[in-house]
């Protein structure tokens, strides 16, 4: 594998771990998440400090990183989880900002706005996209469980959810909980991949970008958050032609997905066997429409 | 031996007395009704019972159990249920999924488990589709599960959000405006139903309601409140003579225009 394939395979499943969390968080609990690249942050910094300064293992660190980013969210969380749509969306900016900020004046520790070089990295990007696909596995396998019914029905009406008894301060807690350890997760593998971290990596471009991801595939479905984690990390790669253009040409794109197909590439499509048969059935199998002409 | 008792049960938006120390006691299996104009606390009331609101004072007793200051889905958890004046279903999710939505305690595997497959998930999922596909037919619904519950035409939503409620096995069920907007030979259909609901769950039914053809037909015992008041307690026969219920009704005639 080429040094450049590799790279575009590292960030894939970087952004697909990350992608993950927010799916869950924003996509089927309904928190809409605006500070992702802050709990990146703490992964990131939390493991190539470790390593760096303390000399922990790389795989030690990683673990962590995600640890950290699990840890915060509970702080975090439980007060900004009463909040309503927007007023979360504002605190999770706010906290993804001032962790920036934080690492940015902490010097002695973080390096500043100069950040940490010379992290140990990794050799190879395929146990990172293992990982992330077992992620993407993992969470087909929660939403599509009694505790993933529980998060959708607090996404469509709160109220209603916690009329039919469920304990929605819990459920959103643990989504948050889960985000926050994909996050930390992602960020770590982030510092270990790319060998050096600043705090300028995590600013808001990061957060909307991942949102966006998101949104374009599809809110109510995990495939489509990895559709569009594949699309929206390669096509900048594929319109490098473009050269300036390509960022436009990305924009343009989105805005284009958004306006046609509001609930995204993919909808509430999943990926499943018995979704791909009907797929199948409807373009190659005449007998539903030779039962209507019955 | 109540089921539900409240005591002087009042609630206060600021100087408005929207409700104004209500009290009600429920017979385990009756069919109570609270009755009254538009904006006379009757939904209110509702919301204070599934601790929606907290109240301005009063008590609410379940099973001989204070429910005050308890969130929402303990409430739930202790036997009630409730449906929405204006239905509130988990409108983007599926017919089957909005059931078994509401029946996540026929699951008891961790949040952990949740993330993998296991037998015991598996055969527990099983269970709770099976129960969901019941509970749809006996609503009426079990051909349409599959379809997204927005796109049920209104009287079936009310009808899936009642099969939701039923779901948590509730000893009290609470239905706020089941009939509304709904043509008198449905509303019919829908007092059937009740009944039926009664002797199949035993259930104890308070009900909202203005279809007064339903109410009557219905109810065991009826309260009718105006602006935040009880005025006036008993069976459909004593509230219909009650002068202060006729009075809210129709208004009263004014006294210095018989002088003139």
């Amino acid at each position: 594998m080429s040094i450049y394939i590799q790279g575009i395979v590292y960030l894939f499943s970087i952004n697909l771990i990350s992608v993950m969390g927010l799916s869950l968080l924003t996509g089927f609990t309904g928190s809409f998440c605006f500070g992702q690249a802050g709990f990146m942050a703490v992964g990131a910094y939390t493991s190539g400090m470790l390593t760096k300064l303390v000399g922990w293992p790389l795989w030690i660190g990683i673990i962590c990183g995600a640890l950290a980013g699990a840890l915060i969210s509970i702080p975090i969380g439980l007060p900004t989880l009463k909040l309503k749509g927007d007023y979360f969306a504002i605190a999770t900016l706010g906290f993804a900002e001032a962790v920036r900020l934080i690492l940015e004046n902490l010097q002695q520790y973080t390096g500043g706005a100069r950040g940490i070089p010379g992290i140990e990295t990794m050799d190879s990007p395929v146990p990172v996209l293992i990982i992330a696909l077992v992620i993407y596995v993992l969470i087909r396998f929660y939403v599509a469980s009694t505790h993933g019914r529980s998060c959708i029905a607090i996404r469509e009406d709160e109220m209603a959810a916690n009329c039919i008894g469920i304990n929605s301060p819990r459920m959103k807690t643990i989504s948050f909980f889960v985000n926050g350890l994909l996050a930390g997760l992602a960020g770590a593998l982030l510092a270990h991949y790319v060998g050096f971290i600043q705090p300028s990596m995590f600013g808001m471009a990061k957060s909307t970008e991942l949102i966006i991801m998101v949104i374009f595939g599809g809110m109510h479905s995990v495939t489509g958050a990895l559709l569009s984690t594949v699309m929206l990390t390669s096509l900048p790669e594929l319109l490098r032609a473009a050269s300036i253009w390509r960022l436009v040409a990305y924009g343009l794109l989105v805005v284009i997905i958004m306006v046609v197909r509001p609930e995204g590439l993919l909808g509430s499509w999943e990926l499943s066997i018995a979704n791909l048969k009907q797929i199948w059935n409807n373009l190659f199998n005449r007998k539903p429409s030779v039962k209507e002409g019955n | 031996m109540y089921i539900l008792e409240i005591d002087n049960l009042s609630k206060y938006f600021g100087g408005v007395k929207a409700v104004d120390d209500f009290n009600m006691k429920l017979e385990e299996g009756s069919i109570t009704s609270i009755i009254g104009p538009n904006g006379a606390g009757k939904t209110t009331i509702f919301n204070l019972i599934t601790g929606i609101y907290p109240p301005t004072k009063g008590s609410i007793v379940l099973h001989g159990n204070s429910i005050l200051g308890l969130p929402t889905y303990k409430i739930v958890d202790l036997g009630l249920a409730r449906t929405f004046q204006n239905i509130r279903l988990f409108v983007n999710s599926t017919v089957l999924d909005n059931v078994r939505a509401a029946c996540h305690d026929m699951a008891n595997y961790s949040v952990l488990e949740g993330f993998f497959p296991s037998k015991r998930r598996y055969e527990q999922e099983k269970c709770i589709k099976e129960r969901s596909m019941a509970l749809l037919a006996t609503v009426g619904l079990a051909d349409r599960a599959d379809e997204i519950a927005s796109k049920l035409p209104y009287g079936y939503q009310r009808r899936l959000e009642i099969a939701r409620a039923l779901a948590l096995n509730p000893k009290i069920l609470l239905l706020d405006e089941p009939a509304a907007g709904m043509n008198p030979e449905e509303s019919l259909q829908l007092m059937d139903f009740i009944r039926k609901m009664r002797e199949k769950f035993a259930l104890t039914t308070l009900l909202i309601e203005h279809h007064m053809e339903l109410v009557m037909g219905l109810s065991d015992y009826i309260t009718v409140v105006d602006f935040g008041k009880t005025i006036a307690t008993g069976t459909p026969k004593e509230v219909q003579n009650d002068p202060e219920v006729i009075k809210a009704y129709l208004g009263y005639g004014d006294k210095n225009e018989e002088v003139a």
